[in-house]
Order: C-alpha cells, then sequence, then structure tokens
C-alpha cells in the first residue's frame, strides 16, 4: 500500500500566524499592484487587464498565408487610424494573430453608437488589405488571397459594464449561497470561515492576474466561481471530520480536534488537489488560446483553495469557536447528524488512536519525536 | 451483503450503463449498422449527437438592445400631435403643444387659447387619443394647461412590448432570410430589453446584420403645393422650405420637410438613367401620414418596367384597413402630388390621378439584391424601436475546429494521467474508481445530449475539471477504508464505513459545488452557461458513479471472495 502521508502528525494551528502572515503578504501583493497600475500607469497598464468582455472592443483572429510581423500589422493598422492596438501572434499556430482595438469614439465610452460594434471589423479589414485581397471562404480554394478573418468579439461599452457588474453580483451570490449551505450543515461561524477562506483565495487569484496583468474575460470569471466550489470543497471535507472527531472524543480540545482533523484528511487533499491541478495543467498546456485566461485562474485558485482551506479556514472557525465559548456562549457539538458512530468502533482500535493522539500535545511543535 | 441485494444493484448498474452507451455511442433515428463501429463511424455519430456551441461549430452570435426609450420618445410625440389635432376636431383653439421626453419622463402638455375649457378638452381628446388612466397615463391641470404624463408602470409595459415586437419582427426577418436553426431569444436581466441572436454557420454576418435592424418605415404623405393644377412644389434647401411655412423658422407639429432625392422617370422608351439621380430637393409633408408602413399586405421586389434590367422596384399592397383610409384620400385629392416616403427620405412624388385603394410601388435606383431586403423588412413591418448591437461574436469554423481539437487533447492527457495514478495508488480498488470515471464521463455526455444541452468550449472544460472533482468522491472513500482498515476492522466492515462517512461529506462537497454552479447559469449566458451545465451534470452523475457503482464493485468482489476476506488491494 503507498500511502503519501501516513500519520501525519503536523501542528497545523500552531503555525497559524505564518500561514496568516504569507497569505496577507500575497493580498497586499496583489492589492500594491493593482492600486499601483491604477494609479501610475508603468507602460499603460492597468489595475486589471480586462478583456473585451468588460471593457468593449473588438478582438479579431486573423489566419494569413504569410503572416506578417507584428509591426508590420501594427503600422498598417495605425495607418487607418487606430492607434492603441495590440497584435498578438499566436504561440501555437505560426500563421494565426490576434489583433485587438479598444473601443473607437471617447474614452469612457458614454457614446451609445450603433456603429460602434462593428467599425473594428471594418478598421482591421481596411488595414489587412494592404497586405492582400481577404478570403472569403478560406485561404486554401482562394490562391490570391492573403488573409481570412477566422473570428470576431465585438462588444459594446453597454454591454461591458453589464458583464462586468453582473459577474461581480453572481460572485458576491455564490458566496452568500454557500455561507447559508455551510451555516445550515454546520454552525455558523464554519460558514463564515469557509467563507472569508473562500474569498481569501479569490482575492489571491486576481491579485496574480494584476501582477502578471493576465487578461480577465468572461471565462475568468467562471473559472473563479469554479474556484469558490472547488475551494469550499476542500474546507468542507476538513470541517466534516472536525465535526464527527468532536463527537468521538469530546473530552478533547476543539484545537487538537482540528489539527487532528486536517492531518487525517491530509492525503485526500493532496491526492485530489494534485489530480485536479495536473488535469487544469493540462488544460494551460494543450488547450489553446481561448482557454488559457480560465485555466491559469484555476491553476493558481486550486493552489491557494487547498492551501487555504487548511490555513485560513480552520484557524478562523478554531479563533471564532474558542472566542465565543470564552464569552460564555458555548457552541455545543454540532449534533445535527445523528445515530452514534462511536458504537461501530471495535473499542481496542478506538482505544489505539486515542493513544496514539492523546500523545501529540497540544502545544507541541515537534511532532516528529512522539510515539 | 445479502444476494438478492447485489443482483439489484447490478442489474440497475448495468442497465443505466447500456442505456448511457446507446446514447452517447449509437445513432439516434436510424437503425445502426456496421459502419457506426468502426473510429469514423463513433467519430461521426458523436458529432451527430452532441450539439455544439457556437464556439465550437462556428457562428454568429449577436446581442442587441431595442432603444425602448425612442419607442416612448416617439409614442409620446404622436400622441401630442393626434390631441391637438383631436382637440382642434372638437371646435377648441389650442395655443400651444409639447411632448416632454427627457429624463425618464414622458409627457404631453397642451396649454389651451381658453383654460376654462380644460376638462371639456380632456374629454374631447380622450376620446379620439388613447391618453386614458387605464393606459398608465396621468391627466392633471395646472397653470391652464393640460398635462397626461405616462406612469413608471406603463412604460414599463410598453417597453416590454415594444422589445416582443421587435422580436417578433427580427423572428420574420432571420426566417424569411433563411438562416439554418437560428436561436432568438430574450437576453440579459429583465427590463435590459436584449435580445440574443445565434446563427450557427454564419461567419459573415454583415448582411444579415443590415437586413435585421433595417428600419423600414414607410409613409404615404400627401405633398403640400400650392393649388393644382400646379407642378410639384419642391425647394432647392431645407431653409427654403421652412421659410415657405411662414411660421417663423420653425415646422409646425402638422408639416415636415424631407429630403427629396428626385431623378427622371424611365420614359416609354426605356432610355431613363436612374443611376444618375439629380441634385437632392427638398419637399414640404403634410403629418400625420395618409397611411404607414404597419397598413402593409404585401411587398416585393420586382424589376422595373421599361427601365434596365438591373433596375429594381418593390410593388407594395394595403390592407383592408390602409385601403379603408387611402381609398377616399386620395378621391378627394385628385390632381395633387402624394410622396412615397421611407425612412424619412422622399423617394418618389407621384401625381394623383384618379382614385388609388390599395397598391402602389417603390421606385428608385435598386438592385436586385436591395430591393428584395427592402420588401423583406416592409413585408414583416416596421421596428418599433431602432436597435443598436451590443455584442457579435463570430467564429469561423475552422477556428471552432482547433477548440474542439485542443479541447479533446486537454481532456485526453487529463484522463490518461487520472487514470494512471489511480491504478498506481490504489491497486486493485484503482481500476474501481477508473471504472466509475469511465462511467461518470459516459453518463454526463448522455446527460448532454438527452437534456439538449449544448457543449461549449467551456463545457470542455467543465467536462475536465469534473474528471478531477468525480475521482475526488473515490479518492475520499478510499482514504478511507484505509483509515477504518488501519483500525483494525474486517474488510466488509471497514468498505461499509468508509462508505458510510464519505458519503456525508460528498453531499456537502457537492451541494455547494451545484450552489456555485447554479448562480452561473442562472446570470451567466451562452458559453459561462454550458459550463455550468456540464459541471452540474457531472457532479449528479458522480453520486450514482463514484458511490453506487462503485460500491457495488465492492460488495461484488467481496461476495465473490467469499465471507472471510482478509486483504483488500486499495
Amino acid at each position: 500500500m503507498i500511502q503519501v502521508f501516513k500519520n501525519a502528525r503536523v501542528d497545523w494551528l500552531g503555525n497559524r500566524r505564518w500561514f496568516i502572515m504569507v497569505s496577507i503578504v500575497l493580498m497586499l501583493a496583489g492589492l500594491g499592484s493593482a492600486i499601483f497600475r491604477q494609479v501610475k500607469h508603468p507602460n499603460g497598464t492597468e489595475a486589471f487587464n480586462l478583456g473585451v468582455d468588460f471593457k468593449g472592443g473588438t478582438v479579431v483572429t486573423v489566419k494569413f498565408r504569410q503572416r506578417p510581423d507584428a509591426e508590420a500589422i501594427h503600422a498598417a493598422l495605425k495607418s487607418q487610424g487606430a492607434s492603441e492596438t495590440i497584435v498578438q501572434p499566436a504561440v501555437d499556430k505560426p500563421d494565426e494573430a490576434l489583433i485587438k482595438l479598444p473601443l473607437a469614439g471617447p474614452a469612457g465610452g458614454t457614446v451609445e453608437d450603433a456603429s460602434q460594434v462593428d467599425a473594428g471589423r471594418t478598421t482591421v479589414r481596411k488595414a489587412l488589405n494592404t497586405f492582400g485581397p481577404e478570403a472569403k471562404k478560406d485561404l486554401q480554394s482562394e490562391p490570391e488571397t492573403a488573409y481570412h478573418i477566422e473570428g470576431t468579439e465585438a462588444v459594446g461599452p453597454v454591454a461591458g459594464q453589464q458583464l462586468r457588474n453582473q459577474a461581480i453580483a453572481v460572485t458576491l451570490a455564490a458566496l452568500v449561497g454557500i455561507l447559508i449551505y455551510i451555516a445550515f450543515r454546520f454552525e455558523w461561524t464554519y460558514g463564515a470561515a469557509a467563507v472569508i477562506a473562500v474569498f481569501h483565495d479569490v482575492l489571491v487569484t486576481l491579485g496574480f492576474f494584476s501582477i502578471f496583468q493576465w487578461e480577465i474575460s468572461l471565462t475568468v470569471i467562471a473559472a473563479l466561481l469554479t474556484l469558490v466550489g472547488f475551494s469550499v470543497n476542500d474546507t468542507i471535507v476538513v470541517f466534516d471530520r472536525i465535526r464527527e472527531n468532536r463527537k468521538l472524543h469530546r473530552r478533547d480540545s476543539l484545537y487538537k480536534i482540528t489539527n487532528d482533523s486536517i492531518n487525517q484528511t491530509l492525503s485526500r487533499t493532496v491526492i485530489t488537489s494534485g489530480l485536479v491541478f495536473l488535469s487544469v495543467l493540462a488544460m494551460v498546456i494543450f488547450g489553446g488560446e481561448v482557454l488559457k485566461g480560465f485555466s491559469l485562474a484555476l491553476l493558481v485558485g486550486i493552489s491557494f483553495g487547498t492551501y487555504s482551506s487548511i490555513a485560513i479556514a480552520s484557524p478562523i472557525m478554531v479563533w471564532w469557536e474558542q472566542r465565543l465559548e470564552r464569552s460564555g456562549k458555548i457552541s455545543a457539538p454540532p449534533t445535527r447528524q445523528s445515530g452514534s458512530t462511536s458504537g461501530d468502533q471495535p473499542a481496542s482500535a478506538r482505544r489505539k488512536r486515542e493513544r496514539a493522539m492523546g500523545s501529540a500535545a497540544m502545544s507541541s511543535r515537534t511532532p516528529e519525536n512522539q510515539t | 451483503m445479502k444476494k438478492k441485494n447485489l443482483s439489484q444493484r447490478v442489474i440497475l448498474t448495468v442497465l443505466v450503463t447500456l442505456v448511457g452507451l446507446y446514447i452517447v455511442f449509437l445513432p439516434h433515428g436510424r437503425r445502426p449498422h456496421g459502419s457506426d463501429f468502426t473510429l469514423a463511424g463513433i467519430k461521426n455519430t458523436l458529432r451527430n449527437n452532441i450539439k455544439l456551441g457556437l464556439d465550437l461549430k462556428g457562428g454568429s452570435h449577436l446581442v442587441m438592445r431595442v432603444k425602448t426609450d425612442e419607442y416612448l420618445k416617439k409614442l409620446t410625440e404622436n400622441d401630442a400631435l393626434a390631441a391637438q389635432t383631436a382637440a382642434q376636431g372638437a371646435g377648441f383653439e389650442v395655443k400651444d403643444v409639447r411632448a416632454e421626453t427627457t429624463g425618464g419622463n414622458y409627457r404631453i402638455i397642451l396649454t389651451p387659447a381658453d383654460p376654462a375649457k380644460a376638462q371639456e378638452i380632456k374629454d374631447a381628446v380622450e376620446k379620439k387619443v388613447e391618453l386614458s388612466s387605464n393606459l398608465g397615463w396621468s391627466y392633471s391641470a395646472s397653470g391652464g394647461a393640460l398635462s397626461w404624463s405616462l406612469g413608471a408602470t406603463a412604460q414599463r409595459t410598453m417597453a416590454d412590448q415594444a422589445t416582443e415586437q421587435a422580436l417578433k419582427i427580427i423572428d420574420s426577418r432571420i426566417n424569411a432570410v433563411g438562416v439554418a436553426e437560428p436561436t432568438l431569444q430574450h437576453h440579459g436581466a429583465q427590463g435590459s430589453h436584449q435580445i440574443l441572436l445565434q446563427m450557427p454557420g454564419i461567419s459573415d454576418p454583415e448582411r444579415v446584420k443590415a437586413l435585421l435592424t433595417g428600419e423600414s418605415h414607410l409613409e404615404l404623405v400627401h405633398v403640400v403645393g400650392p393649388p393644382s393644377p400646379a407642378s410639384k412644389q419642391t425647394y432647392g434647401s431645407e431653409q427654403e422650405a421652412i421659410a415657405s411655412l411662414n411660421s417663423g423658422g420653425t415646422v409646425p407639429p402638422n408639416r415636415k420637410v424631407l429630403p427629396y432625392a428626385e431623378r427622371d422617370e424611365p420614359t416609354a422608351g426605356g432610355q431613363a438613367n436612374p443611376a444618375a439621380p439629380k441634385d437632392k430637393r427638398y419637399v414640404v409633408v403634410e403629418m400625420p401620414p395618409i397611411v404607414d408602413g404597419s397598413e402593409l399586405r404585401s411587398a416585393s421586389a420586382v424589376s422595373s418596367r421599361g427601365g434596365p434590367s438591373d433596375d429594381y422596384q418593390i410593388q407594395f399592397s394595403l390592407k383592408k384597413s390602409g385601403a379603408d383610409k387611402f381609398g377616399p384620400w386620395t378621391g378627394s385629392h385628385l390632381n395633387e402630388y402624394m410622396g412615397v416616403v421611407l425612412n424619412d427620405e422622399v423617394k418618389s412624388i407621384a401625381y394623383i390621378k384618379g382614385q388609388i385603394f390599395d397598391s402602389g410601388e417603390i421606385t428608385g435606383s435598386f438592385t436586385k439584391q436591395s430591393a428584395e431586403d427592402l420588401a423583406l423588412t416592409l413585408r414583416s413591418g416596421a421596428l418599433p424601436a431602432p436597435i443598436q448591437y451590443q455584442e457579435e461574436r463570430t467564429v469561423g469554423p475552422s477556428l471552432g475546429a482547433d477548440s474542439i481539437r485542443s479541447g479533446v487533447k486537454a481532456s485526453l492527457y487529463g484522463l490518461i494521467f487520472v487514470v494512471a495514478f489511480m491504478l498506481f495508488y490504489y491497486r486493485g480498488s484503482g481500476v474501481n474508481a477508473v471504472v466509475a470515471l469511465l462511467l461518470n464521463i459516459v453518463l454526463m455526455v448522455a446527460g448532454l445530449i438527452l437534456f439538449g444541452a449544448t457543449l461549449t468550449l467551456p463545457g470542455i472544460a467543465g467536462m475536465i475539471l469534473t474528471i478531477g472533482m468525480a475521482v475526488d468522491s473515490n479518492v475520499l472513500i478510499f482514504e478511507r477504508i484505509r483509515e477504518e482498515l488501519r483500525t483494525g476492522k474486517t474488510v466488509p466492515s471497514a468498505v461499509e464505513q468508509g462508505f458510510g462517512h464519505a458519503f456525508v461529506t460528498i453531499i456537502d462537497t457537492h451541494v455547494t459545488t451545484i450552489i456555485s454552479s447554479l448562480f452561473l447559469f442562472v446570470f451567466g449566458t451562452g458559453p459561462i452557461r454550458g459550463f455550468a451545465v456540464t459541471l452540474v451534470l457531472g457532479l449528479l452523475v458522480n453520486l450514482f458513479s463514484a458511490v453506487y457503482v462503485s460500491r457495488t464493485i465492492f460488495i461484488w468482489h467481496l461476495t465473490r471472495k467469499g465471507r472471510r476476506v482478509e486483504t483488500l488491494s486499495i
């Protein structure tokens, strides 16, 4: 039997200060990057590199017979009056390029011009015609042609704003929904701790997007919501075990029970997260340009989601419960799950287990030399 | 475990598996033949069975917004005009009529010459014009003026109606153009007045777009001129035309100055040159029009009589209600001029020789295509309000095929990796997990097909993620069984305990993920929705495959080995 963590006995809660500090540093880095970029605009960047979905604008995917270098395309676009364009040659395909144009017209996008959604494509067409005629169907059947427009995405200013507000509302609503469910299944302190941890994951992930200026598109928002669900999964697995252990070992402190629960579920946490991480990595590598933002968000999010369910959610929950206990409002161990759990364990096994765990002293930072 | 229980489980599992396999891999609606079992045959069947989203098969996705504020504005202005006509028709003198349409308020203000007669004027107006309180207009009189304003609820209702009507018109236009399998539906939040149109296979939507929002607003109007007989009265500039009204530089509400592109009428010999219009001139026309586009019964493009073969015109006929107005009017205006106005431009001016009842034509340098498009937009009726495009996403077929290829590739690599790990780490039980995982994928795809859900690129990502999450259930269960075994339990008891304990956790984790996916589904659009659907389907199916089927395999395995099982490969 191969085992990742055989009888792990790490004092997770003992290191909570370090964990929380790491998280705060990461979040501050993200926030710092966002504020710095928003205020100073180094190299013309902004807090977040919002895609056309949110900012409005046009993205045109072009296939060339002989792809000109980005500079030449840039120059051609500039001669058509589109100066703030981004030309991105596709990495995995030698003949394709993405051309991105911001919204035409005054910045801020208050002008509701019906032609605006079309304007970008028209401009790109005019510019590319300088390299040769456009293929109407495809490049193979029309040998005289130089390029073919494979796809366009154009979003007007109103739609962009709508999508942005919607994305924020959906994320918050999902968090509230999860909070209510966990509060219903466990205690509201558990729910709050889980939601804080998830919120932390979202913030850290967004921080990465700001620091590395990865583009935020609609699919990235989908990834963030998936991440919310996934990260809560990890937290719930730990909380479930805490709930169970509190009934089994009524005399143990919450601190010890939490540490034990994290250790007991550690193999599962690492295996599952590892597997999901690797399948998402497959997406980053093979999923192509369109899924890139999505898979990057998940890759970062899953790593921190796993980390936060151990390092953030549990300490917050313990701290909160202890505070409640001290202030007199003793929170009874959750008893919603009825049925006797202790009865179906052979007494000998239980004793053996209790002996092993009981010796792991609460304050011990060196669990290795126990037993 | 009882034998009966096991056989029940096995029967259900096999049954569901077979149904799933049938739905996914076999052709529907025809008898399968030999070639369906080759690799190419399976590929082909999959392509037919799974409904692909536009981002995968190529096509156009358009979001448009109906400018309902303009609809309400126009409505208010027309009603103001009608109110004036009604009041004057009842013999009251009207000093001024205004329509206020700013800041989300729609109000008609009528100032009579004699404020004392306000109540009588109100009654006279409301008898003719639909300004009653049932329709949401609230009446008030102050400072010697009558005013009607449109309440917020009524504004919403009317705006919704306008959107509904626009949707219907766009639907009829789309059908007339012959786009295959279009999807047309309301879009966005309630009250956003957005319409979503998806057209598979259309990779250059320019023509369709222009056609859909074409505002073909036809009006037949009386052209104002000196008493007959005289030639038609046109002016060289707009100012000149306005000056002729002698109203101090403004255009009164019952008149309108419109541009008129005069051109040579084809002569009998067919030597006309319609391609060279003369200078633009202006004419004064009477408002409201005699009849408008809503009274049209039919419109069609026909080759111009006598003109060059590539010159087309539109022939139209009026409904009975329109003919009932048009016939008497032309009868009483013999020897005067009438204009055909299209989109606020006078297309042609005709001399009324005799009474005309229900047909007419629009001429003016149309090509075959432009005449056909125009006839189509005329037939489908005028849009109640202008339409604005807000989003356009077009994916060419080859780009979509690339996306499928890379999506499938990523899924396969992810799957191979997960399978290899499970077999390596859990040995014998790993086989169990792999069976459950494969079944999970088959059933998820079957679910997609069964519900007619659309597979999008994010949907493929959802599948990859489901692979990871599906295997999580098995990991949870197996780790728990291992733990139970470590405490010294017998194998059957450990398996039972493992499933029992892990089940609670699995329910909790699945429900939370489903909650967040539901939000995605409800608020998301298109591709994102596809993602939520695959994820939720995958998780639901997972309860069956990872918990029920996995457990069945364990039970079967243990029963086969007999009561005294000492070891479990896990």
